[in-house]
């Protein structure tokens, strides 16, 4: 997400850093490429109009025609204006002095409410707590059904029982005490913000539960309508943060600046993909950045902390140094990399990655065939790549269930990056990339 | 240097390594792939002049209960909001600002900028062409050039050849509401004295097949499913097979939600795709499932699913909120798929044919 975002801001701003002198003509036309730039991206027209008239009041109250560098004080203008929608720093879940704290999820019909209770319960388990998921979706048919089999699969108790919702909420807050849970996660069903008697409802479920958090779940495709919902749904039970969801497709996250600047709650938490796992805490600031292409190097420094052996990639960074690179090495990076995740994703938070680089398509199934056929080499084939001839080639095609173009097209590609890594050893980098720390 | 930098160094090299290195796998067989596919088998189009093609007609009042119209349903809601024609009307004249308001109301109305700027290019040229100087005439004539835009031949009815096993299949990112559209066409179709079967198709999210189960005992359909996580394309083959031996009229295929941008998860649709394709059954209709909610990521949506499986009309839901769901004109455009039927509420009954006329007053209502 986000990513077509950052495309516009470069090109506009690439434009813009070839200007010699910026009037009041070239500001309005800079506004203007904004405004749709944000107006594609799906933000709220009313959330791009003030935004844009504070950019262009801020760049005619500093002056920038007579700035020795006017394209870098408008930047800095749009970017701190940028990260003041997002909203600044990354909020917390308010839990409760006095356990259980209770969380109640809500939103429209699709939104994915009953995936992110999931969810949010294993993140929160993960970190300590013990959950009890309540569902109160008592009109989509199969929902608490879904929710238990979620439960099941993340080993968190499931509680519904129940005719109404009210009643649902009441027992589970029982249940919560009874088996000592510290987290009660509410699951409600999915409505439209205005449909007064499910709203109303809504108010009645949340009089009982009294919620610590009361979570808005939003689509991340969601267009203007982002605002008109947030808004109803804040003023029927005041919410405390935005769960955003499906943000792995390639919406532009539209909704999800305008939603903050509309209701200033904080988006909390974003869905990333399809598995139970795939769901991290949101920060405002990182995303700011990764919209101005200046990568989100903070959360790759995590999951690389993460994922990494800090001896092994010490190990590895040393052999890397010396430009020696074997595929026995880049197999075992390659495996520790995989662990961070989408390698789309991970590409996304570098700076200074082109464009063409970031756009193109990752076929993670790709990473798979290549592995196998790295595994179907003898070790001495992995240390000297260039022993490997016609019937050896033949073999670790066979062996790895590929074609012999592919097992060349590895090798090749293999021998450019070695090449590079030498370059780079040698203190070359390759334009945009920070130099290796000496 | 912190140890932190060294690493993330590392890890930048190495994710960029890794990409290169599957950039180039992949483009070779990718290759090899183009000049190895078969020529794909065409689609049994349907027969142009299908002689007793019942849903021919547009209006056709075929469930024998009325339904309800897009109008009637919209009204309600849209009366809530604050008609931004007023704002246009209300200036007694027309100039820079109501071409300002209109622009404004597409965009919110999710449009999209392109959309938007073509059709008020052409909007302006005709009103200056007209004279036309009141507000509300132009405001008619902005609504006339959109429906203009929309309207076109579309056929936009949904084929079904009677004395054949007809199949309907259904496709989208999740949460736009498949599984309740089939329950609602279910619905129809057996109003209209067809027997439909439905096939839960959608073994990924939990619980997808219980709640297509449900809504088969509601509607009266049986309901054929498999295992959670078992082969899709297994419970497709199995339900083609029940339904030719039942006479089945028409089988309602529900997939799992994906988001178009899943390269593995788009192949495995057009692996659905083709299975229906290899059984006796015909694949009549292959139904994008997009909710009116959604903005502009609605027309990449439209793009990959008809790459991927060749849309042939698109189910626009949940139209029943404030929001209008402005994409589909973006989606009519520019891929020509039409609109075919519209979700306007929470009941089985509430999904009504796609107006052109009413939905463009409701996009200004």
């Amino acid at each position: 997400m986000f990513d077509a975002l950052a495309d516009r801001f470069e090109g506009i701003f690439q434009r813009l850093r070839s200007r010699g002198r910026l009037g009041d003509k070239e500001i309005d036309e800079v506004a203007r490429e904004i405004r749709i730039a944000l107006l594609e991206a799906d933000v709220n027209v009313g959330v791009v109009k003030s935004f844009i008239a504070r950019v262009k009041e801020r760049a005619r109250a500093a002056d920038v025609a007579r700035s020795l560098t006017p394209a870098q004080q408008v930047i800095k203008i749009v970017h701190e204006e940028l990260v003041t929608t997002l909203g600044g720093t990354t909020g917390k879940l308010a839990l409760s002095s006095k356990p259980p704290t209770v969380v109640m999820l809500a939103g429209l019909q699709g939104s994915g409410k009953t995936t992110a209770a999931a969810k949010l319960a294993r993140h929160l388990e993960v970190n300590g707590s013990r959950v009890l998921l309540v569902g109160a979706d008592l009109q989509r048919p199969a929902a608490v059904e879904q929710l238990r089999v979620l439960g099941e699969r993340i080993g968190v108790p499931v509680f519904s029982e129940g005719r109404d919702p009210v009643k649902v909420a009441k027992g589970g807050l029982k249940e919560a005490d009874r088996i000592g849970a510290t987290v009660v996660l509410v699951d409600t069903a999915g409505r439209l913000q205005i449909d007064a008697e499910l709203m109303d409802e809504l108010r009645r479920v949340g009089k009982v539960a009294h919620p610590d958090d009361t979570l808005l779940v939003v689509d991340a495709m969601t267009g203007q309508e982002a605002v008109h919902v947030a808004e109803a749904f804040d003023e029927a039970v005041g919410l405390d943060g935005v769960v955003l969801t499906k943000i792995d497709g390639d919406a532009r996250g539209g909704a999800a600046l305008s939603v903050k600047e509309v209701i200033g709650k904080p988006i909390l938490f974003a869905g990333t993909g399809e598995k139970i796992e795939d769901f991290e805490p949101f920060h405002p600031d990182r995303m700011a950045s990764r919209i101005l292409g200046m990568g989100d190097v903070l959360t790759l420094i995590e999951k690389a902390e993460e994922a990494f052996d800090q001896e092994e990639a010490k190990k590895a960074e040393a052999k890397l140094r010396k430009g020696e690179l074997t595929l026995e090495d880049f197999l075992d990076q390659m495996r520790q990399v995989r662990k961070m995740g989408p390698l789309q994703n991970l590409i996304g938070m570098l700076p200074g990655v082109p464009k063409e680089l970031r756009q193109t398509e990752v076929d993670e199934g790709e990473l798979a065939r290549v592995e196998a056929i790295i595994c179907s080499m003898t070790p001495e084939e992995r240390r000297r790549p260039s022993v490997i001839n016609g019937s050896r080639r033949l073999r670790i095609a066979r062996g790895s269930g590929t074609t012999t173009q592919d097992v060349n097209a590895l090798l090749k590609q293999f021998k450019t990056v070695q090449q590079l890594m030498r370059q780079m050893s040698k203190g070359k980098m390759p334009r945009g990339m920070p130099p290796l720390p000496v | 240097m912190s140890g932190a930098t060294a690493v993330l160094v590392l890890v930048g090299i190495v994710a960029l390594a890794v990409f290169l290195i599957l950039l180039g796998v992949g483009l070779s067989r990718r290759a090899q792939r183009r000049e190895a596919a078969p020529a794909r088998p065409a689609a049994a189009p349907a027969p142009p002049g299908a002689p007793s093609a019942p849903s021919a007609a547009p209006p056709a009042p075929a469930p024998p209960t009325a339904p309800p119209r897009l109008r009637d349903r919209l009204a309600k809601t849209r009366a809530v909001l604050a008609a931004p024609v007023q704002a246009i009307t209300g200036r007694g004249r027309v100039d820079e600002e109501t071409w300002d308001g209109v622009e404004e109301a597409l965009l919110r109305a999710d449009v999209g900028v392109a959309t938007t700027t073509e059709l008020l290019e052409g909007l302006r040229a005709a009103a200056a062409g007209l004279r036309a100087t009141e507000p509300e005439a132009a405001v008619e004539l902005i609504k006339a050039q959109i429906v203009a835009q929309l309207d076109g031949d579309a056929d936009r009815s949904l084929q079904l050849v009677e004395g054949q096993t007809n199949v309907w299949m259904f496709v989208g990112v999740n949460g736009v509401g498949k599984t309740t559209a089939i329950a609602k066409l279910a619905r129809r179709e057996r109003g209209s004295g067809h027997s439909v079967m439905l096939a839960a198709a959608d073994t990924f999210r939990a619980a997808a097949a219980e709640q297509l189960a449900q809504w088969g005992d509601r509607v009266g359909a049986p309901v054929v499913r498999g295992q959670e996580g078992a082969d899709p394309g297994s419970v497709v083959f199995d339900a083609m097979s029940a339904a030719q031996a039942r006479d089945t009229d028409l089988v309602l295929v529900d997939t799992a939600g994906r988001l178009h941008t899943k390269v593995n998860l788009m192949e495995e649709l057009k692996k659905l795709r083709r299975i229906v394709e290899r059984t006796p059954g015909a694949l009549r209709e292959v139904l994008l499932v997009i909710d009116a909610t959604t903005g502009q990521n609605g027309l990449a949506q439209a793009r990959q699913f008809a790459d991927a499986v060749d849309v042939t009309g698109v189910v626009l839901t949940k139209l029943d909120g404030t929001a209008r769901g402005g994409i589909v004109l973006a989606i009519e455009a520019e891929l020509g798929i039409p609109v075919k039927a519209v979700g306007v509420g929470e009941s089985a009954d509430d999904l009504v044919p796609f107006d052109p006329v009413e939905f463009v007053d409701a996009l200004f209502a």
